[in-house]
This record gives C-alpha cells, sequence and structure tokens, in this order.
C-alpha cells in the first residue's frame, strides 16, 4: 500500500498528532477520533496519504480485528473526503479495497464502507466501477452479512447506477445476475426498498436481462402481495404502502414480466386476505398502461373469471371497485393495441367474456346481479371510444326494448338507471368532431323513455328520469333543440305541479344542468312561464298551499338556473317584481314568500359568473332597487299605522342582508367604491337621488337620533353594514370618521334590538379593515371609555347596548390580532361575575369564536389572520381557570359555560391536544346543573372520544359515571348526546373499557325504554356496540 | 359462509329499501311520550346484515314491516320472517340474529316471539320451536363460533 502511493510517499512527514488518532481509535476504541481524524483531512492538517502511512501498522497487523479496526478508520475518513480525492489515489484505494475483500470477515464491513464512500467520487477511474462489482459478487455474500453492510452493498449500486450507467451495461446479464444473487432472501424493510429501486432501475435504465429475466421476477414478487406491519413507535417510518408502490412499480414495469406476473396476480386475487386481493387489483390495473394486448392475450379468460367472480361475490366496496377499476385498465389497454390483420382482436375477445357473462342478467332487474354485471359492462364500457361503440351496440337495444315492455315501476326505475349509468360511462371521442357519438343512434330512443317517465306518476321513477336527462344534457352535440325544448316542457311541468320535495329538487338540480349549455331555451320557456303562475292568484282558499308551495319550487328553480349572465337578466327582474308586489300589496305574497325570494337572490349573487355585466347588473339595478324598496316600506310603515309591509318584518332584512353584502363583496372595485360612496351618502345625507321610483321627501334621517318608534328606519342601518363591510379592503369607504361616530352614537343610544346590533355590527365591521396607527388606537380608547363608563353604571338603560358594541368591537380586534383586544377580554371577564351581564358575558365568547354569517368574516375580505381561535384559546384559557376557580358558587356556571363556547369552536386536534389542561373543569361542567352547560360541553366531547386522548382514558371512571348520570337528564337532548358520548366511550381500547360493560349495559337498558323515540334510537346503537365489546365477532 | 363453496342462492331477487322514518313535530317535543310501534320494531331489525350476502335481511325482503307486530302497552312483540328459498340452511341463524337483536334493542317487559311466516320454509315447524326455546337460544350463544356469526349479522357494515 505505502509504495503504490509512489513519489507523493517522500514528501510526506509522520504527524504526531495523527499517529496518537490512530493509535487511540484502533487500540483505545475510541470512535469519536475518526470524526477528528476526518475533520483533519478535510481542515489540510494532513492528507489521505499520511493517514494511511499512519494506519501502515494497523493494516499490516496479524490480529483481523486490529485490520478491520484500521480499515475503519480508513473508511469513516472516506466518507467525509471522498469528493477530493484525485483518481490516481480511488484507483490505489479501490485495488486495496479489493483486495480486503478476500480478508478476514470481520473485515468485511468496513471495507464495504469504504467502497461505498469511493463509489460516491467523481473520479472513478474508468473500469472501475465493474471491477469493483465483480469482486463484492464475487467474493461476498451479501446475504451473510448484517442489515447495514447488505444495505452499502445496496447503495453502491444505486451510486454507480447513477454515474456509471454505461460501463455497467457492459457487463451484460452478469450485472443483473449478481444484483438478483445479492438480494436473494432480502428481509429488511429498509434495504428492500434499496433492492426495488435498483431493481426499478434496471427494468427503466434498458439493462439487458438475457436469461435473468425469471430469476430478477422471482427475487422480486416472492415479497407479493406485500404483508408488513411496521413496529410501534418505528423510527424510520416506512409504511406498508411505501413498500407496496415500490414493489408494485417494479412488477408492472415491464412486459417481459408478464407471463409470469399475470397467473400470479390471478392466483392471489382468489386470496382470503382483503389486503392481498387489493394489492393483486390495483397491481393488475398497473399493468394497464404498461402492457398490450400479446402480453394479456393468454390470460384473459382467467383475469376476467377473477374479475368477475370478485365483483359478483364482492362483501367490500374497495375490492369491487379495484375490480372494477382494473377492467377498465385492461380493456383501455386492448384498445390502445395496434390490431396486425392476421392476428384476432383481443379486445374483441375481452369484451365478449364480459358480455356472454353480464349481458343476460340485465334482462332481470330485480335480481341481485343485475347490478353487478351492470357496474363491470359500464367498466369496460368507459375505458375507451371502441369499446364503448361495442358494449353500447350489445346492450342498449335491449334496455331500451325492456324498458318499453315492462310494467313495474320498480323494475323500469332500475332499467332507467342502468341506463344514465351507461350514459355517463360512454367514451366520446374527443380527438374528431366528425365522428358520431356513440349513443347518437339511440338518442330518440332515450329521450322518449325520458319523457315517458317524467310523465309517470312514480316519484322515483320521476327522479331517476331526471337524472338521466341531465346526463343525456351533458353529453354535448347530442340532444337536438326540439329535445331540449320538450325537456324544458317536462321540467316546467313539473315545478309547476309536482308536490313530492324530493322530486322537486330533483327537477330543480335538472333545470340547472340545462341551464348551463342551453340558456336560450329557459330564457324563452321556462321563467316567462314561472313569472306568469307564480303571479297568478290562487282559485280558491283551499288551493293556498299548493300555491305557496309552488311558488317555492319556481323560486327555487329561478336561482338554480340563473349560472350565466343572459339567464340572470332573465331571472332577476321577476325576483325583484316578488319583492314590490309582496310590498305594495302586503297579501298578494307571504313573509315566507318574500324571504324566500332573497334567498334566491343570494344564490345568484353567489354562483353567476363573475363578468362585467353581471356586476353592473348589481351595482346599476339590484342594489339600488333593494334599497329603495325598504326604504320605502320603512317610510310607508311610520306614515300610515294600519298596513304595514312585509318588507320591514326583521326576517325579511335578515335574508336582505347576505344578498347586498354577496355582491358588495364580488364587485369590481371600481363599482364597489360607487356602491360605499352611495350607501353613505344615503345614511348620513339622506342623498336619495340613486335610488329608483324616487318619490322619496328630500332629506330622510336614518342614523341620527329619532324618535322611539322610528325602528323601522333605524334598522335599515343593517343594509348600510352589508354595503360597506363586505367591500374588499382596498376600497375606501368615504366620510370614515363621521361614518364611525354616527354608528357608535345609535349602537349606544337606541333601544331597538336589530338597529343597535346592526349598528354595533357596522361599526366593528369598519374598525376590523382599518389601517393601523394612532387613529384606530384613539377611536377604540374612546369606545371603550364610553361603554366602560355605560357598563360601570348598574341603572344605565343602556348596559346591553353598550356590551353589545363591546363584544363585537373585541371580535373585530381579536379576528386581525389587534394589540388592544387584551384590554377588552379583560373587561369581558370580569363580567362573568356580572350579576345581570354574566350569562350575556358567557354567551358573548361564542360569538367571538364561531364564525359569524353576515359581517367580519373572510367572504366580506375581513381581516382574519389564521389559527386567532387557538391563539385566543391559548392566551385565556388559564385566566378563564383561574377565575372559576376564585369565583363564588353561583357564579361558576358562567365560566363554566363561557369555557364549553371556546372549547366548541376550536378545531378538533386543539380540542385533543388541550384537552388534559381542562379534563377537571370539563368533568365539573357535566355536573354542573345548567342545562346549557352540560349540552354544550356534551357536544364538545363527543368529538374528542372519537379519538380519545391517554388522559381522557385514566379520567375513564369520573367520565363514565357523570356520563351515565346524564341518562336521566329530563331533556331529551341531554339524554340524547350522553348516549351519543357513551357510544363512543364503546370504541376505546378494548382493555380500557371492558371493565365498565356489565354497567353500561344495565344502564343503557333503561334508556331503551325512554319515552321519546329519539333517545331510544341512540341507545338502541349504543348498547348494540357495547354488546360487541369483547364477544367473538364482535371488537 | 366460506368463500369458493358454491351459494344456495347466489342471485336472489333484490328488494327497494324503504326510506327513513321521517321526523315529526311530536317526536321533538319533549312531553309527548313516543309509543314503540311497528316500523320501530322494522327499524330495529331491517338493516341486519344477511349471513351470505353483503345485502340487508329488508334487501331480501326476508322481514317485512307487515310481518311485524307489537303493542307496547302489553308488552308483546312478534316478528315473522321469510326465508328467500324453502330450503335455506340459514333460517335458524338469521331467527337467531332477529332474536338476539331484539333481545339486546328492547325493555326487558318484553315478550318476543319470532317465527318463520308460515308455509315458507321446509322445516318450520322445527326451526320455530328452536327459536321459542329460552334455554337453546341461550345455549346457542354460549357456543362461541355461532355468536361470531350472530354478532357479524348484527354489526354495522364497514368495509
Amino acid at each position: 500500500m505505502r509504495s503504490s502511493f509512489g513519489v507523493t510517499s517522500t514528501m510526506a512527514e509522520e504527524s504526531p498528532l495523527l499517529l496518537s488518532l490512530v493509535e487511540e481509535f484502533v487500540s483505545g476504541q475510541q470512535d469519536s477520533k475518526a470524526k477528528e481524524a476526518a475533520k483533519g483531512v478535510k481542515d489540510g492538517q494532513f492528507t489521505m496519504l499520511q493517514l494511511v502511512e499512519a494506519l501502515g501498522g494497523s493494516l499490516t497487523s496479524s490480529q483481523p480485528h486490529t485490520r478491520a479496526r484500521g480499515v475503519q478508520l480508513l473508511s469513516d475518513v472516506l466518507q467525509e473526503n471522498y469528493a477530493d480525492l484525485t483518481e490516481r489515489e480511488v484507483e490505489v484505494l479501490i485495488a486495496f479495497y479489493e483486495n480486503r475483500l478476500k480478508d478476514h470477515h470481520v473485515v468485511t464491513p468496513p471495507v464495504l464502507r469504504g467502497l461505498q464512500a469511493l463509489t460516491k467520487c467523481t473520479a472513478l477511474p474508468p473500469g472501475s466501477a465493474v471491477s469493483m462489482l465483480r469482486s463484492v459478487f464475487q467474493d461476498v455474500h451479501v446475504q451473510s452479512l448484517m442489515l447495514t453492510e447488505r444495505g452499502c452493498v445496496y447503495n453502491m449500486l444505486i451510486n454507480l447506477m447513477e454515474t456509471r450507467e454505461a460501463e455497467l451495461k457492459g457487463l451484460g446479464a452478469d450485472f443483473v445476475f449478481g444484483f438478483v444473487q445479492s438480494m436473494d432472501g432480502e428481509r429488511d424493510p429498509r434495504n428492500l426498498l434499496l433492492a426495488f429501486q435498483i431493481a426499478n432501475n434496471i427494468i427503466l435504465g434498458g439493462y439487458s436481462l438475457g436469461k435473468f429475466t425469471e430469476e430478477l421476477f422471482e427475487v422480486t414478487s416472492c415479497y407479493f402481495p406485500i404483508d408488513f406491519t411496521p413496529p410501534p413507535n418505528d423510527p424510520h417510518g416506512i409504511t406498508k404502502e411505501e413498500l407496496i408502490l415500490a414493489l408494485r412499480t417494479v412488477l408492472t414495469g415491464t412486459p417481459s414480466f408478464a407471463e409470469f406476473l399475470l397467473p400470479l396476480i390471478i392466483e392471489k386475487m382468489d386470496s382470503d386476505i382483503q389486503s392481498a386481493k387489493l394489492d393483486s387489483l390495483q397491481t393488475l390495473a398497473a399493468c394497464g398502461s404498461k402492457y398490450d394486448h400479446r402480453d394479456l392475450a393468454e390470460f384473459l379468460q382467467g383475469l376476467w373469471t377473477s374479475l368477475r367472480r370478485e365483483v359478483f361475490q364482492t362483501s367490500s366496496e374497495k375490492i369491487e371497485s379495484a375490480a372494477l377499476t382494473a377492467l377498465t385498465a385492461l380493456t383501455s389497454c386492448l384498445s390502445r393495441s395496434v390490431v396486425n390483420s392476421d392476428s384476432e382482436d383481443t379486445l374483441i375477445t375481452l369484451l365478449d367474456l364480459v358480455l356472454t357473462d353480464c349481458k343476460h342478467h340485465l334482462c332481470e332487474p330485480d335480481l341481485k346481479l343485475v347490478w353487478p354485471s351492470a357496474k363491470l359492462l359500464q367498466a369496460a364500457c368507459s375505458a375507451s371510444n371502441r369499446a364503448s361503440h361495442i358494449i353500447t351496440a350489445a346492450v342498449m337495444p335491449s334496455l331500451i326494448e325492456q324498458y318499453n315492455s315492462r310494467t313495474q315501476c320498480s323494475h323500469r326505475r332500475t332499467l332507467l338507471e342502468v341506463v344514465q349509468r351507461f350514459i355517463k360511462s360512454v367514451k366520446t371521442n374527443t380527438s374528431s368532431d366528425t365522428d358520431e357519438s356513440v349513443l347518437s343512434a339511440y338518442r330518440a330512443a332515450l329521450c322518449s323513455m325520458v319523457f315517458s317517465a317524467l310523465s309517470e306518476s312514480n316519484s322515483s321513477l320521476q327522479i331517476t328520469a331526471t337524472t338521466v336527462l341531465t346526463s343525456l344534457i351533458q353529453h354535448k352535440g347530442l340532444l337536438l333543440d326540439s329535445d331540449v325544448g320538450l325537456a324544458v316542457d317536462h321540467l316546467t311541468r313539473l315545478l309547476l305541479t309536482e308536490e313530492d320535495e324530493s322530486v322537486s329538487s330533483a327537477v330543480v338540480e335538472c333545470a340547472g344542468a340545462l341551464a348551463e349549455l342551453h340558456p336560450a331555451a329557459l330564457i324563452t320557456k321556462l321563467i316567462p312561464k314561472l313569472k306568469e303562475e307564480m303571479f297568478s292568484d290562487p282559485r280558491e282558499n283551499s288551493e293556498m298551499n299548493s300555491h305557496h308551495a309552488m311558488r317555492q319550487r319556481c323560486l327555487s328553480a329561478l336561482a338554480a338556473v340563473s349560472l350565466q349572465p343572459s339567464v340572470v337578466f332573465e331571472s332577476t327582474p321577476v325576483l325583484l317584481q316578488v319583492l314590490s308586489s309582496a310590498h305594495t300589496d302586503g297579501a298578494r305574497f307571504s313573509v315566507d314568500e318574500v324571504v324566500l325570494a332573497c334567498r334566491s337572490l343570494q344564490r345568484i349573487a353567489e354562483q353567476v359568473q363573475d363578468t362585467e355585466e353581471t356586476g353592473r347588473c348589481f351595482h346599476d339595478n339590484i342594489i339600488p332597487r333593494l334599497l329603495s324598496l325598504a326604504l320605502q316600506a320603512a317610510l310607508q310603515n311610520e306614515g300610515s299605522s294600519g298596513h304595514r309591509s312585509p318588507l320591514t318584518e326583521e326576517v325579511f332584512l335578515s335574508a336582505l342582508v347576505p344578498v347586498i353584502s354577496t355582491s358588495c363583496s364580488r364587485l369590481q372595485p371600481k363599482l364597489a367604491g360607487q356602491t360605499a360612496a352611495r350607501a353613505v351618502s344615503l345614511f348620513l345625507d339622506g342623498d336619495v337621488s340613486f335610488l329608483p321610483d324616487n318619490s322619496f321627501p328630500s332629506h330622510i334621517q336614518l342614523l341620527t337620533k329619532q324618535q322611539e318608534e322610528s325602528w323601522s328606519r333605524s334598522q335599515l342601518v343593517c343594509l348600510l353594514m352589508a354595503c360597506v363591510c363586505s367591500l374588499p379592503r382596498s376600497v375606501e369607504v368615504p366620510q370614515m370618521e363621521r361614518l364611525l361616530f354616527q354608528l357608535e352614537e345609535l349602537s349606544c343610544s337606541c333601544s331597538h334590538l336589530l338597529s343597535y346590533t346592526s349598528a354595533a355590527k357596522c361599526f366593528a365591521g369598519l374598525i376590523n379593515k382599518r389601517p393601523l396607527g394612532n387613529s384606530l388606537d384613539d377611536l377604540i380608547q374612546t369606545t371603550m371609555k364610553r361603554v366602560c363608563s355605560e357598563l360601570g353604571c348598574t341603572s344605565s338603560p343602556v348596559r346591553i347596548q353598550a356590551f353589545t358594541l363591546m363584544t363585537w368591537v373585541a371580535k373585530a380586534l381579536l379576528l386581525r390580532y389587534h394589540p388592544l383586544f387584551s384590554l377588552l377580554t379583560d373587561k369581558l371577564f370580569s363580567l362573568l361575575d356580572d350579576p345581570d351581564l354574566g350569562p350575556m358575558a358567557a354567551d358573548s365568547f361564542s360569538l367571538l369564536m364561531s364564525d359569524s354569517a353576515d359581517v367580519l368574516n373572510r367572504g366580506c375580505h375581513a381581516d382574519v389572520r389564521i389559527m386567532y381561535r387557538q391563539r385566543f384559546f391559548s392566551e385565556n384559557s388559564a385566566k378563564l381557570v383561574q377565575g372559576f376557580n376564585a369565583a363564588p358558587q353561583e357564579k361558576k356556571s358562567n365560566y363554566l359555560k363561557a369555557l364549553s363556547n371556546i372549547v366548541n369552536e376550536l378545531p378538533k386536534q386543539v380540542q385533543v391536544s388541550e384537552l388534559p389542561a381542562l379534563l377537571s373543569l370539563i368533568l365539573e361542567a357535566l355536573t354542573c346543573p345548567d342545562q346549557s352547560v352540560q349540552l354544550s360541553t356534551l357536544s364538545c366531547l363527543e368529538p374528542v372520544l372519537m379519538n380519545p386522548p391517554q388522559v381522557l382514558i385514566q379520567q375513564l371512571e369520573a367520565l363514565v359515571s357523570r356520563l351515565l348520570a346524564l341518562l336521566c337528564s329530563p331533556a331529551m337532548k341531554i339524554r340524547i348526546a350522553s348516549v351519543r358520548c357513551i357510544h363512543a366511550l364503546s370504541q376505546f381500547p378494548v382493555h380500557e373499557v371492558l371493565p365498565f360493560r356489565a354497567r353500561v349495559l344495565r344502564a343503557l337498558a333503561q334508556a331503551l325504554d325512554d319515552k321519546k323515540r329519539l333517545v331510544r334510537r341512540e341507545a338502541v346503537h349504543a348498547r348494540g356496540a357495547w354488546f360487541l365489546l369483547g364477544s367473538p365477532g364482535g371488537r | 359462509m366460506s368463500r369458493g363453496v358454491q351459494m344456495e342462492n347466489a342471485n336472489p331477487v333484490i328488494f327497494q329499501r324503504c326510506r327513513d322514518r321521517p321526523l315529526t313535530a311530536s317526536e321533538e317535543d319533549e312531553d309527548v311520550h313516543d309509543l314503540i310501534d311497528d316500523r320501530e320494531i322494522f327499524d330495529l331489525i331491517r338493516s341486519i346484515n344477511d349471513p351470505e350476502h353483503p345485502l340487508s335481511l329488508e334487501e331480501l325482503n326476508v322481514v317485512e314491516q307487515v310481518r311485524v307486530k307489537v303493542n307496547d302497552a302489553e308488552s308483546t312483540v312478534g316478528v315473522e320472517f321469510t326465508p328467500t328459498i324453502p330450503h335455506c340452511s340459514m333460517a335458524t341463524l338469521i331467527g337467531l340474529s332477529i332474536k338476539v337483536k331484539l333481545l339486546r334493542s328492547l325493555p326487558d317487559r318484553f315478550k318476543i316471539d319470532v317465527h318463520i311466516t308460515p308455509g315458507t320454509h321446509a322445516s318450520e315447524e322445527a326451526v320455530n320451536k328452536q327459536l321459542a326455546d329460552k334455554e337453546r337460544v341461550a345455549a346457542a350463544l354460549e357456543n362461541s363460533s355461532l355468536l361470531e356469526v350472530v354478532n357479524q349479522c348484527l354489526s354495522s357494515r364497514n368495509i
């Protein structure tokens, strides 16, 4: 070794430090010295050569263990320093290491580690890769090595395949043979992943398999199907799934494995183990993309028999759907292959098999096998355009004929459903438009089938027919205009006359699908007809109910079809007309109908395609009309005492708010700015110039303090909120200071609930979007001063108002992490002890933590930071616990209620992780006499029980006895919730809950005789689950 | 049922499941006492799994609501079940499953009678006798392999 370094060796001088390092490592067995030596070489303190010279004695020692130790030091240093070696040095080292492979077996592990480091060298001399591998394959029996050394060999192969592919290919099939021998018998999952990677490289890299194809297959396929359960607390994190996928890539990687793999799959599909079955089916599906018809031909019969059995006799949906996917993959593989004139068309062969076994079952629509057969046929049908043609031509005529000849509704419905699935699974040829659609030959027959079913009186038949129609519509270019026209006529008729709710909702859905592709037909036929019928008067009083239901269906249909702008321009005027005629003649439309009209407008605002023209439509037309109607109603209400417009009702305004806020939040910035400016000037200055039907007095005052009876005017502030709080943050709201002042004034002085709450919400919504800074801080401080002074005075008539304002402002600040938020929280916490406001304060935590529907949410572009709930919880839970412990007995329930309000809204992971700290409080809350505390605690406990943390299991005794006690609660909801929790307990680790089995079963027996059916139902489920605990065949 | 063994009836007639019982206002009213009625009993047994097919007894029409009779005041329940074929070897097992389900789901006070719809099974009398005999039912449930099959029929299907 020494002489091989040649000339350079004369330059080397012995370094005493190095000698001592070597000494301490080799004789002193101090492993840490290897690190130091490696660092020394890296820093240039000494060279590789000097190290080798210093090692001289140990490497030539007569003791194998000393030699091994010496080699180990060299290898350890190489691990860190392989990058800086010269080609010459590498050559010498390789020669040395190759030679050492023949040494005593204790020397082999460090040698392999050294070689592995050298395979990473960029300066690997030509030919060395081959020579290294030859030596390893020749001198080492890989499977007698330890785990890490085997890994070394695999890593060597991986490294060399990456950089020296051409050289290794020069080895020819010997390389594959060497690898096969090395991995034969490997058992460790970590090494298997490496070995599978190498096998995959061999296949994908195009290495010559020569006569070793079968050997390579054997040595990998013996692991199929993978059966591996990682040990608990496995630090390597290797999953069964990972192994399965790695092996599957190898097995399905090349068609040359087909003749071996397919029989294996057929065999394993028959396994009793579900996961083996599933793996086989998924592997078969993966073959589809690599194989062609020649690989599959001789196995088709066998594969089909297995697939059919899995679908016909399946007990698991997973297996069934995997089998169907595999059939689709096979069919599409066969469809892809180019057929020679002399070979038979294997696609036909397979489809013949499928049709022979399945087609006749379609003629027995009441027997079990109709569905599995249909699914198999559809799986094949969906694979390709050709397959679709063949299958449809074979089954469609007979399905249609049967439908026409059968008379029983249930048979016809099954046939329709089967047809519907065929329509969905048909593959249309996307490449060429000239190609006739697969279904066009059956268009007329299918349409008449659907229309006849729609005319039946059986509701489930009608519903199925609408889904068939929807599928037909979705086949672009299939239906003629006349078909669409007829379809619209049928849908209109059903909307107007069909009372069954499930039918009408199916019809509405179908109309929505139609609207996407054929808006013109709806505009000319459906909308005018619906309008005419909605505005007609019911002929007699007895028809009132059905008339109302008809209007309901029409209103929701109008919303469902309004997807495209052209439809929206026609449908929204109808809805607005409903509102205005309700205003002019209160008897014409009920409040319910008015609210539904608002819901429909809201849905349209949410779903309509976002275009310039729809934005204009909302901005120019809809929003001003809505504001104008609401204002007219309010003024009219004040004027005349007798007639009260339904548009002054709170339910109407609450339904109107989301219409306006949704449409404002979706406006383009320019239009949004204009809307804001108009709304502000309307509310602050009484500027009514932009409202249509303008007959308003010139100076209406909407926000300033008015007499008590003017609530119908002041409550309109909720509409101001809808306009200005939902705008994008980039849009400036004009006259902000004045606006905020007026809102605070209204919210702290008005006595009308909706008015002061809306003013507070509007104030909060604006505060949330204001930029940080002194002006915002000052504003908050001033408002808080006012609020605190009102709250401090127990006789103040507006304490509740001040409290409401504070809660909403607190929410606005919490969402954006404003630093002044803690000021408000402290106040809120202190109010939990307040004799009057205590319960309200407890409830306000639910408001803080939950999403608000109409303001301060992301839809309104509010400033909402992620995880604000967690943050609030982690900052305040300790305060809450402290407050609870310090509070007098009669106030404790407020704290518990506040706590359950907070915990209820936390994400589940947080609940589970925070539960330990709060468990004692939660157990306490279960015994708290306040029913609302019990209920909300149970409702936050139930999801946690689904995945119980350890600490809960330790408190099982306390938990079980408290839950069982609640079974006797007078409130039905609490009994139900506690039974559900007890049910959840049955899924705990068996050995933990088994001791409670007898006691729980006894307690639940009482609940079986509960006077309420809903309680009994839950008790039956829970008791059934507890019976299965520890019982054979159970859990 | 072990795989590979030919089923007695591989392609049975399938019946439609009825819809879930609609929730009524009186059921949500705290003060109303809901009596146990035929439909409630039928809901208990209709979702029992068939031992052979991945289908419920309702889908195979083995149980029907018209064949369930309950009298809450007198605490009696009578259920007739109809095997899919007259020589069905599973009849006793199905009857036992129904019986066990009712025993676990009804208050103690009920007297439960489960028997085969007259004229629908070859060994009707023998099966009925077994199901009516308390001792024999109890003994059957001591047999752990039998209990295992019953429990599987009563487990909610979760695959």
